[in-house]
């Protein structure tokens, strides 16, 4: 009973302590409401420390042509337009607020010769436009905000994984029930409003560069509430991730390099992304190396380099490249800097990066090429939000941040992350305040928090059970091979198969030790999101029978119109669990109002 | 961590036997690892050793999730990132404060690798200490306070805030704060002792060009600054290479202690007000201009 175990009762809880759940809870808690922030881990760790790029906002600073429309339309047009037009729009808008805001927060972003924020090239991006601190922009973007929520007194409960939320009679969420994971003991929530802020769910993947947490609990959770998924076939598979040593494999290797210089080469030395253009963004790519060379000083002298092409291009064509035998000793391809800057540029623009690869894989890459290969790194796909107050489908419950979808339509540029989880973090504070504080508050169910414990509960007092560590790297090798970069309807049927053979034995999970600080038991509780998301992401890949961003089907290896005007909705109606079936539809994608659609008619 | 005892966990039924000197179907190279982990918990504990095939170019964070996944699903310890950026896996390695992620297996020396949790801390379980001393301590840092932004916003050259910049590529590890005499021998002085962690932050703060907070007094009468006597085990342990003790504390020394007992820099102050102001004086001089952009 609810009454057993410590309860807290407040306005508004955010789960998850990244950049958005921050943004999110400083948002409500500047309103005067009672606000928890809860994180499964230390605060400040979140994944969101692993940006490192930069945040995207039209500030102009490098660049004074660049304005929102701008950047609104290389963001439509980086999503292959299957993005919500609404949240592009205010993105674009609102982003260089955001960035101000940070820096009146004590940020030290990196600076112009003027004394202004430095903004620097990115792909996909037509201008400079991604205010950075080197390559640990994330670090500080997550560090202003932590230290900004202490400031205000935020209640924070760190190490503590949410289970389940939990709804009233009228099907509106009220609370949430989790663990304390230091000790194991049960905890429940009781809110007007929750704010999921969960971030992604790359952890189903063998090749990541997402960190443990990224698990897909808000995902999960806001489809067992009973909201709408939207377009979770979208992944993206980011094109460079370390491939050697094994150990590192999956990370991240920042956009930045390629930004400031460093070039894709083949075994044969060639760059080869001069070979895949797509018709798309020919107009505006350069179409010779010294062209593109140009492009770096001065925008003006030449097209963009192809190296800067969206994520998704890009990845497709290492993944070609590799595929054709042209790959680098360890299934790869190479990124070189070494050649093109010299090595003081390169570790004061690059200084993560530089000692990642000196330690991790003893690599100089002031003086080698870095070997890289796709890797998964984000879902464009998500819980369906209203725009403007990031509120789901279901009362009570909003999301913003990886976990909310619409935002990045089939393909997220590099930059639009960091942006996206202000902005929206941000909006889904204010959405979560107006509800809150109209709402009487209703009191928790406590069959439904007995209900999510004993679930929780039971790998503890299962003997001779499977291993969940066993079963956690089996789901990895099924979405690896199956539902990765590049699909086909029927290895993701079998992918479907095996994923309902997974979530048997899930039910059959045990774990030894008790409740205290247990990694084994608290990954058998990770394991229903992990299984449910990857279904949602499996479906959803075997439905669009099409390519588009990061979704690509070998069987129906082009766009398809027809697809491109909807998202495809998953539910599960009245709410589920892991065992429960998830419906999917297509559904007519916003339309966007004629000014806006303008800006994709004029010439560029 | 004082050794309690050293005992050899069998391999656990049930699971693969890929222990004793690789057996187990995973490439192995040489003789396997050897690895001694601190198990227990607040009642005590002692280090167990596990055995298992060596894999080429791991770090001990590697290591120790293998084991978790054949050997002892519920070791517990902490990690996020695994690439050095998010200062979540630090621990004693070899004796030695170190993050789990960036410590090679090849680079050590040979014989078993051993792993302790920072000493500094309670334990939590394993190699999971409650580090809430340093989140307690955030709380007592008094915000950064900036002048209202001009018209055109704020303007910062380079220079002047790189200084800045070195000490916000702090991953809070906490490991300066593990390897810190004052503290780590001296529990009674976690009361009274920000340490180096939070001498940073102030320092970064007191560097700061749009600061307007002085806690030159605060950092010199409650957060123990005089306690540090500059042996700088926290920067030899720093993961980011921030020399915390040349760049933060021995500035911030040096200017709380002027601030303090410097005649002539008081009676300066006195007269030409050359230190920072309250951010209600700095902004009855600047008159706030309009947010930047609304």
């Amino acid at each position: 009973m609810p009454s057993a175990h410590e309860t807290h009762d407040f306005d508004v809880i955010v789960i998850g302590a990244g950049g958005a759940g921050l943004r999110a809870a400083i948002e409500a808690k500047g309103r005067g409401l009672r606000t928890a922030l809860v994180c499964k881990s230390l605060l400040g760790k979140a994944h969101t420390v692993m940006a490192e790029g930069g945040v995207a906002a039209a500030m102009g600073n490098v660049y004074a042509e660049d304005n929102w429309q701008v950047h609104f339309r290389d963001t439509m047009r980086g999503g292959k337009m299957l993005n919500n037009w609404r949240m592009a729009q205010l993105h674009a808008q609102e982003a260089p607020d955001r960035v101000h805001e940070l820096e009146a927060w004590g940020a030290l972003f990196d600076r112009t010769q003027d004394g202004r924020i430095l903004q620097r090239d990115f792909g996909g991006h037509r201008y400079a436009r991604l205010a950075h601190v080197g390559d640990r922009t994330g670090l500080e973007l997550i560090r202003t905000l932590q230290q900004k929520a202490v400031s205000m007194g935020i209640e924070v409960f760190m190490e503590c994984k949410v289970l389940q939320l939990l709804r009233a009679g009228d099907g509106a969420v009220n609370g949430a029930v989790g663990y304390w994971r230091a000790t194991g003991e049960l905890v429940t929530f009781s809110a007007k409003a929750v704010v999921l802020a969960t971030g992604g769910v790359g952890k189903s993947w063998k090749y990541t560069s997402n960190s443990w947490e990224s698990t897909g609990d808000g995902h999960a959770m806001a489809l067992w509430a009973g909201a709408d998924l939207i377009d979770m076939e979208c992944v993206q598979f980011h094109p460079t991730g370390m491939v050697w040593p094994l150990s590192v494999r999956g990370l991240l290797v920042t956009e930045g390099v390629r930004g400031d210089g460093g070039v894709l080469r083949n075994n044969e030395g060639t760059r080869f992304m001069f070979d895949y253009v797509a018709e798309m963004f020919r107009a505006e790519t350069a179409d010779s190396e010294a062209e593109a060379d140009r492009w770096y000083a001065d925008h003006s002298a030449g097209r963009r380099p192809p190296e800067l092409l969206p994520r998704d291009e890009v990845a497709r064509s290492i993944n070609a490249e590799v595929k054709a035998g042209r790959g680098s000793p360890h299934g790869g391809v190479f990124l070189d800097i070494a050649t093109r800057r010299t090595p003081e540029y390169i570790r004061r623009r690059l200084p993560s990066m530089y000692h990642q690869f000196m330690e991790l894989a003893g690599v100089d890459i002031t003086a080698e090429a870095m070997e890289v290969g796709p890797t998964c790194h984000y879902i464009m796909g998500g819980v369906r939000v209203d725009a403007d107050t990031a509120a789901t489908t279901v009362p009570g419950l909003f999301a913003a941040g990886e976990v909310a979808g619409g935002m990045h339509g089939s393909n997220r540029l590099g930059g639009n992350s960091l942006s996206d989880l202000l902005v929206f973090g941000r909006r889904a504070g204010m959405g979560a305040s107006d509800f809150a504080e109209g709402a009487p508050g209703t009191p928790l169910d406590p069959a439904m928090v007995e209900d999510a414990a004993s679930k929780a509960l039971e790998p503890l007092g299962r003997d001779g059970g499977e291993n969940p560590y066993d079963l956690h790297q089996n789901l990895q090798e099924i979405m690896q091979a199956l539902v990765g970069i590049i699909r086909t309807g029927s290895e993701l049927t079998e992918a479907l198969g095996k994923l309902g053979e997974l979530k048997a034995r899930a039910a059959k999970v045990s774990v030894s030790g008790g409740r205290a600080y247990n990694p084994g038991w608290n990954l058998c509780t990770d394991l229903p999101a992990m299984l449910t998301v990857s279904t949602a992401v499996a479906q959803g890949a075997l439905e669009r029978r099409e390519s588009r961003g990061g979704h690509t089907r070998d069987d129906f290896p082009g766009p398809d119109p027809e697809f491109g005007k909807v998202n495809l909705v998953q539910r599960q109606p009245g709410g589920g669990t892991v065992d429960v079936e998830i419906t999917l539809a297509p559904e007519p994608l916003p339309a966007m109002p004629d000014d806006l659609a303008a800006l994709f008619e004029e010439a560029h | 961590m004082t050794e309690v005892a050293t005992t050899t966990t069998p391999t656990p039924a049930g699971t693969t036997p890929r222990g004793a000197g690789g057996t187990g179907s995973t490439p192995s190279i040489g003789d396997g690892v050897r690895m001694r982990i601190w198990r227990g918990d607040p009642a005590g504990g002692a280090f167990e050793e596990y055995r298992l095939p060596a894999q080429e170019g791991e770090v001990v964070l590697d290591v120790v999730h293998r084991i978790q996944a054949t050997q002892a699903p519920d070791l517990a310890c902490r990690w996020n990132c695994k690439a050095g950026k998010c200062g979540s896996c630090s621990a004693e390695i070899n004796g030695k404060p170190r993050l789990m992620c960036m410590t090679r297996m090849d680079q050590l020396p040979e014989g078993p690798v051993t792993v302790a949790p920072m000493r500094t801390f309670p334990i939590i379980r394993d190699l999971a200490t409650d580090v809430s001393f340093n989140f307690e301590m955030a709380t007592r840092v008094p915000a950064f306070a900036p002048a209202p932004p001009p018209a055109e916003g704020y303007r910062m050259a380079q220079i002047d805030i790189e200084r800045g910049q070195e000490f916000r590529k702090c991953i809070e590890c906490f490991m300066c704060q593990d390897v810190c005499h004052v503290i780590r021998d001296h529990e009674e002085n976690k009361t009274r002792y920000a340490g180096p962690r939070f001498f940073i932050r102030f320092a970064e703060l007191e560097m700061h060009p749009l600061d307007t907070n002085d806690r030159r007094d605060l950092v010199r009468e409650r957060m123990g600054l005089g306690l540090c006597n500059i042996t700088k085990c926290c920067t030899e342990v720093c993961p980011e290479h921030i020399k915390i003790t040349d760049n933060a504390i021995i500035p911030l020394k040096e200017r709380a202690v002027d601030a303090h007992y410097d005649p002539v820099a008081w009676l300066g102050r006195k007269i030409l007000r050359r230190t920072k102001r309250s951010a209600a004086e700095a902004a009855a001089l600047h008159p706030p201009g309009p947010a930047p952009a609304p």
